[in-house]
Order: structure tokens, then C-alpha cells, then sequence
């Protein structure tokens, strides 16, 4: 691997460890399987090229931050106040983003912004030009995870936390638990929206289908994050999300590399999403099969003495 | 401070499993009063405490809390002034997060302007000058998640987080029921002083008879949705614990049935 196509990976690992990042509030915190990612990120892709297009990139990720937010916002309302299952909810916005992810871009499946002024042309202005990129996206990506820790070391944050880990509790220490999903799915999402921001500006265009799959890629980035990192505190957790998202983007980039055909990322993604989430049922299943053949085989011993 | 005016519930309405949990049920605590209350299995003695508490709307009757009528109040805005623990340790605490977090959550109702940099250090001397009170070693463990703590030392915390700001009432559903009785002698005596410090108006649904007796100033006992009997002062003083059951079959024209009575008269 070339030291440009490493730096390029990096780059991609710091943007798309937003999205971990807003799983990690989603699923982790929350324990909620969120749908909404998959169009909110287009939607942050989409708001951010429209911005970029008028010529204020930056204005395009504060409006994608808020566009995410308000998917969020109408996820987590179909599903507390009106009791939609937390799954069909997300589906259900998902579904309605893509038209509306359709409308932003004026109805184009894809939005090329060639010649446009980006965050990564303003950077190019002021930091070394090689390392613009990099350095930017780090910069960001260091912000929003400082901010998102200050957050969830918070009194809100905590109470956030507290509703994915025991709502009663919530409830008893006079907290609306509807109130503390509402606040998770809106920064989740706004985080996922900003993500998909950051992308169009840096790949240069905005498409219709750049969200497909974008859970479960989340998910894998988050769940291999944890396997190496571990699932202690909050920065343990947090700086898994960045390792998790370096790893992924690596294991795409060495695979388009080689003969791999990349139509087969989102294959492999699924399967690292279900074996790692499914990991503790097999270990289980595959101590009981030790125990039962342990059993056996000491059976038999006693039988060849008897 | 809480009063309970012909209050009736009913579960399932209108379905060949209806069930009528309360019947009518009228009672009136003064302030600082601790109640224990006994009663049949599904005599609706939790279900009192789930009408007060707010889980779900009483069908009749009105519910007070220190003159405020709290009947149609959701369950959320009632919990900043109702302490509550139940059998299950697990309820009161969250596990994946640190015994000074699930402090600092149920801190933040008395006080607001917490700091938004996380738990200070005022708050942090705070939490461990209040564990300290609970003689478990807990003070020195801020940081160690709640999740592994053991039963007896979760309810104990439990307890702690649901007096740190005084409740209005505290109700405590067999929260000791499912702790080793050496624990569970140790969880009570916590309950005894705690309540004793603060004033608190308790009431507490026990199997264990002996500590009905023994604990608080007065006795309440249920039996298919209403009380039966309402002993205090000079004539529970004077109550044994044959006495009592002797009294309850007088009443319900049953015997106690109570698949985890506990008769120990200590
Ligand atoms: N949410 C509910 N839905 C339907 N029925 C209920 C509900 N809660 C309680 N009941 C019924 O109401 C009756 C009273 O129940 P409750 O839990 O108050 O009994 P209890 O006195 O606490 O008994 P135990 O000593 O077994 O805890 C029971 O018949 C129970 O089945
Ligand atoms: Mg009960």
C-alpha cells in the first residue's frame, strides 16, 4: 500500500468514524437499532453539496448537523409518542428521506460539485497542502468527539445514558425517558448527517444511494472498534470508534487493492456486523458442545474401566 | 402528607380477566409516619404503590401528596417527591455506568446548575461522605461500575439514591425479599436509620412479619384490594406475631397466604 493510498484511507476513516460515533450513541448508549443513518447520512450529503454549490461549505455542514437532527427528531417521535416499534421507525424515516434526499438535490441522482470552494480548499489556504485534508478532518473529528464526551459527562448526557441502560430509573429520578431517546437520536443522527457532509465535500459529488448501508457499515466499524479497544469508559469507547473506522477502511482499501471486486464490501460488512454481534450465542454454544463432549468422553472412560 | 380517597382500580377491564386490584381504598398517612403492611399474595399491596407512584391511572378516587392532588400527575413528574425500591436489585441502579454517575443522575433533580464539565469535586467529597454512610465500602469504589456490585450492596445504593434528596414518601416494595437474610438484616437496619435521620414517611410492603411489627409505628394489612386492619400506637405496641395472624383470619375469614411469609418474631 503506497503512503497516499494510506493517507487517503485515513481520511475516510475520520469521516466515517462520525457515523460510529453516532451508533455508538444509538446503539450502544441507547440500545436502539437505528435505521435513520442510512438516509441521514445521504441527507447530510445531499444538504452539504447543495451549500457547497451555492458556495458556502461550511453553512452546509451546520445545516446538515441541524438536517440530521430533525431526522432524528421525527424518528424518535414516531417511536415514543407514537409508539411506532423503534425499528419500523427508522425505517419509516429512512424511506421518507429518499425522497426528500431526491428534493434537496433537484432531483438528481447525483450532484457533481467540480471547481467548487470546499472546507478542503479553504484548508489548502493555510495548512501544508499534502496534509490539508488530513489535518482538517482530524481537527473536526477531535472537536465533535470532545464535544460529544463533554456531553455525555453532562447531567443530560448522563440521564441519556441512564435510559438505554435502566428507563425505570430514568423515569424514577423525574426524567421523561421519551425526552432523553428524543435528545440521543437527534445527536446520533446529527453526527451521521455531518459525516455524510464531510464526504460529498471530499469525494466531490453527492449521490442518491450514498447511505445504502451505511448501519451496518457503522456498526461493523463500531463493533471491531470494541473488539480491539475494549468497552471500558467513555474514551476507551469513543477512541474505539476512531480505531474501528481506521480498521474497516483499511480492510476496503487493502480489498480494492487487490482482486476483490468492491461489490463485495458491503457482503463482507454484513458478515462482520452479524458474526460479531452474534459472538457471545455461538462462544456459549460451543462451551456447552465442549462441556457435553467433556461429559461423554469421561462416560466412556468409566464404561472401558467398569 | 399522602392520602388515598376511595381509590379503586381495576386491570383488564371488561374482559373475562378483569381483575379488581384496589376496592375502594381509602388511607391517610401524617408526616414522618412508617407503615408496614402485610397481606395475601395479590392482595394489591403493590398495586397501592403503583397507583401512587403513577404507573398507571386509578380508575376512582383521588390521590394526595402533601396536599397536592396527584391523581392524573404522569409517573415522571411524581418521582422528583416518591423514593421507591423494589425486590429486584437490578431496578434502582443502572449497571453500565459508575456508582458516581448513577449518584450524580439522581442528584441533578435537587440541583441543577450541576457544572457541565461532568462530576465535580465538590460533588464527588459529597457521594462519598454519603456512602461512606452505608458502612459498605462503597466510598472507596466511585469509579467501579454499579453492574458489579453484589445484590446487597446494589439495593443498599439504591436506597441511598432514593433518600439523597428527602422524597416526600418513600415506598419500598420487599426490597429486601430477594437478599441472604444476613444481608437483608443489614439493608433493613440501613432503612431503619435512613428513614429515622430524614423524617421520612415510608411505607414498606414486608413477608416478614416479625419485622412489620418491629419496624416503624404502624401496621397496615391488605386483603383482596382493601385494609383490613390498621394497628399503631399502644395496641400494635403490645401485638405478637400469633397475634397478628390470629387477627388477620378474623378478618378475612382466611388464613394468611403468603407463599414467602416469614414468621421470624425477632
Ligand atoms: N399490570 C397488571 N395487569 C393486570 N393485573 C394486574 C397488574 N398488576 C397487578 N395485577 C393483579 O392485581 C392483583 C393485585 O396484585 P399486586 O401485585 O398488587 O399484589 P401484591 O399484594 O403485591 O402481591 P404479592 O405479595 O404477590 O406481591 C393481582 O391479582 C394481580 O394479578
Ligand atoms: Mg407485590
Amino acid at each position: 500500500m503506497t503512503l497516499t493510498l494510506f493517507q487517503g484511507t485515513m481520511e475516510q476513516a475520520l469521516i466515517y468514524s462520525l457515523v460510529a460515533v453516532g451508533l455508538f450513541i444509538s446503539f450502544r448508549i441507547l440500545n436502539i437499532a437505528d435505521l435513520t443513518v442510512d438516509g441521514g447520512f445521504t441527507l447530510g450529503c445531499a444538504t452539504s453539496a447543495v451549500a457547497t454549490l451555492a458556495g458556502h461549505p461550511f453553512l452546509g455542514l451546520l445545516l446538515a448537523l441541524f438536517a440530521g437532527a430533525l431526522a432524528g427528531l421525527v424518528t424518535a417521535v414516531l417511536q415514543t409518542k407514537l409508539k411506532v416499534q423503534p425499528i419500523l421507525a427508522g425505517i419509516i424515516t429512512m424511506t421518507a428521506l429518499y425522497s426528500i434526499n431526491l428534493m434537496i438535490m433537484q432531483n438528481r441522482a447525483n450532484l457533481p460539485l467540480l471547481k467548487c470552494d470546499t472546507i478542503y480548499t479553504w484548508a489548502a489556504g493555510w495548512l501544508p497542502a499534502n496534509l490539508c485534508k488530513l489535518l482538517l478532518l482530524a481537527l473536526i473529528v477531535a472537536l465533535v468527539l470532545l464535544g460529544v464526551f463533554i456531553f455525555l459527562r453532562s447531567g443530560l448526557g448522563l440521564s441519556v445514558r441512564a435510559t438505554g441502560d435502566n428507563p425505570d430509573l430514568v423515569r424514577s429520578s423525574s426524567i421523561n425517558p421519551s425526552h432523553t431517546i428524543t435528545i440521543g437520536l437527534c445527536v446520533a443522527n446529527a453526527l451521521v448527517a455531518l459525516s455524510g457532509a464531510l464526504l460529498a465535500q471530499y469525494q466531490l459529488f453527492s449521490e442518491i444511494t450514498t447511505g445504502t448501508g451505511m448501519v451496518v457499515i457503522g456498526l461493523a466499524s463500531l463493533i471491531m472498534g470494541e473488539a480491539i479497544v475494549g468497552r471500558g469508559g467513555l474514551i476507551r469507547c469513543l477512541l474505539g470508534t476512531l480505531v474501528g473506522s481506521a480498521v474497516y477502511r483499511l480492510i476496503i482499501a487493502i480489498a480494492i487493492t487487490s482482486s476483490l471486486q468492491p461489490s463485495n464490501l458491503k457482503l463482507i460488512s454484513a458478515i462482520i456486523v452479524a458474526v460479531s454481534i452474534s459472538w457471545p450465542a455461538i462462544r456459549e454454544k460451543l462451551a456447552v458442545h465442549k462441556l457435553k463432549k467433556a461429559a461423554m468422553q469421561a462416560a466412556r472412560e468409566e464404561d472401558s474401566h467398569a | 402528607m399522602l392520602e388515598l380517597r376511595h381509590v379503586s382500580k381495576t386491570f383488564n377491564k371488561g374482559t373475562p380477566s378483569a381483575k379488581q386490584a384496589l376496592n375502594d381504598l381509602s388511607l391517610h398517612l401524617n408526616a414522618g409516619d412508617f407503615v408496614s403492611i402485610i397481606g395475601s399474595n395479590g392482595a394489591g399491596k403493590s398495586t397501592v404503590f403503583n397507583a401512587i407512584g403513577g404507573s398507571f391511572l386509578v380508575d376512582a378516587g383521588r390521590i394526595f401528596l402533601d396536599g397536592q392532588d396527584v391523581t392524573f400527575l404522569p409517573e415522571h413528574k411524581r418521582a422528583g417527591s416518591i423514593g421507591r425500591l423494589f425486590q429486584d436489585p437490578l431496578r434502582g441502579t443502572a449497571p453500565n455506568m459508575t456508582i458516581e454517575e448513577n449518584l450524580a443522575l439522581v442528584y441533578l433533580r435537587a440541583n441543577k446548575s450541576r457544572s457541565i464539565f461532568g462530576i465535580t469535586n465538590k460533588e464527588r467529597d459529597f457521594f462519598r461522605e454519603k456512602l461512606a454512610t452505608l458502612n459498605l465500602g462503597l466510598e472507596d469504589r466511585l469509579k467501579s461500575k454499579v453492574g458489579l456490585l453484589s445484590g446487597g450492596q446494589r439495593q443498599a445504593l439504591t436506597l441511598l439514591m432514593a433518600t439523597m434528596i428527602t422524597p416526600k414518601v418513600l415506598l419500598l416494595d420487599e426490597h429486601t425479599a430477594a437478599l441472604d437474610p444476613a444481608t437483608a438484616d443489614k439493608v433493613l437496619e440501613l432503612t431503619r436509620r435512613i428513614v429515622a435521620d430524614g423524617h421520612i414517611t415510608t411505607m414498606m410492603i414486608t413477608h416478614n412479619i416479625g419485622s412489620a411489627l418491629a419496624l416503624g409505628n404502624r401496621t397496615i394489612m391488605m386483603n383482596e384490594g382493601q385494609i383490613i386492619l390498621d394497628v399503631s400506637g399502644e395496641e400494635r405496641a403490645r401485638l405478637t406475631v400469633p397475634e397478628l395472624l390470629e387477627l388477620f383470619r378474623e378478618k378475612s375469614h382466611t388464613a394468611l397466604d403468603d407463599d414467602r411469609i416469614l414468621l421470624r418474631a425477632d
